[in-house]
């Protein structure tokens, strides 16, 4: 599992049918340290994430089928939940 | 799944027999404010997607998943034509 903040949403009419209905977020992986990391990706949402909300994310296509629950499905991303808070104790990561 | 560009079609006669009345589409990855990013390929298409239409495809083993039950070889397919992106982060 990753962490990301979700930066906006996707509106497509036109999808796979397995599709239908799912909300469709713009997730920016972040790295621990919370910086940003590489290009943002479409995930499908079942945990009313919104705007700017930190979120802990799969990008196993496994997973994310489970999440979807329709069984073999085009869809490699979802999202897990949505993060309150992280606490790395005493061994912070250097960013 | 990722955001692209259809920016053109492939026309492969001789092909894999389970690719066989499949469009073939070139896309380039792009970022949500539309700009390109990584290298171009090749993707089947399940939704009928064009030139020039911003799409959402998926990689991998889950790219044949939206042909099921036919098992179509494929790595990369497009599975949403993207009306608008709503970027508020």
């Amino acid at each position: 599992m990753l962490i990301g903040r979700v930066i906006g949403n996707i509106v497509a009419t036109r999808k796979n049918l397995k599709l239908d209905g799912e909300k469709l977020l713009l997730v920016q992986p972040l790295e621990l340290s919370g910086a940003a990391k590489g290009t943002p990706l479409i995930a499908i949402d079942r945990m009313n994430a919104g705007p700017r909300d930190r979120v802990l994310y799969t990008q196993d296509g496994r997973t994310a089928q489970q999440i979807l629950g329709r069984g073999t499905a085009g869809v490699d991303a979802a999202v897990l939940g949505v993060i309150d808070e992280i606490d790395f104790g005493a061994a912070a990561p250097k960013s | 799944m990722q955001l692209g560009i259809v920016c053109g079609t492939l026309v492969a006669s001789q092909k894999d027999s389970r690719l066989e009345g499949i469009n073939l589409l070139i896309i380039q990855p792009i970022k949500p404010d539309g700009s390109a990013t990584g290298k171009t390929l090749i993707a089947t298409d399940s939704v009928s997607a064009g030139p020039g239409e911003r799409v959402f495809w998926v990689k991998s083993k889950e790219a044949a998943n939206p042909f099921a039950p036919l098992e179509v070889p494929t790595d990369a397919t497009i599975v949403g034509i993207v009306d608008r992106v709503q970027v508020e982060g």
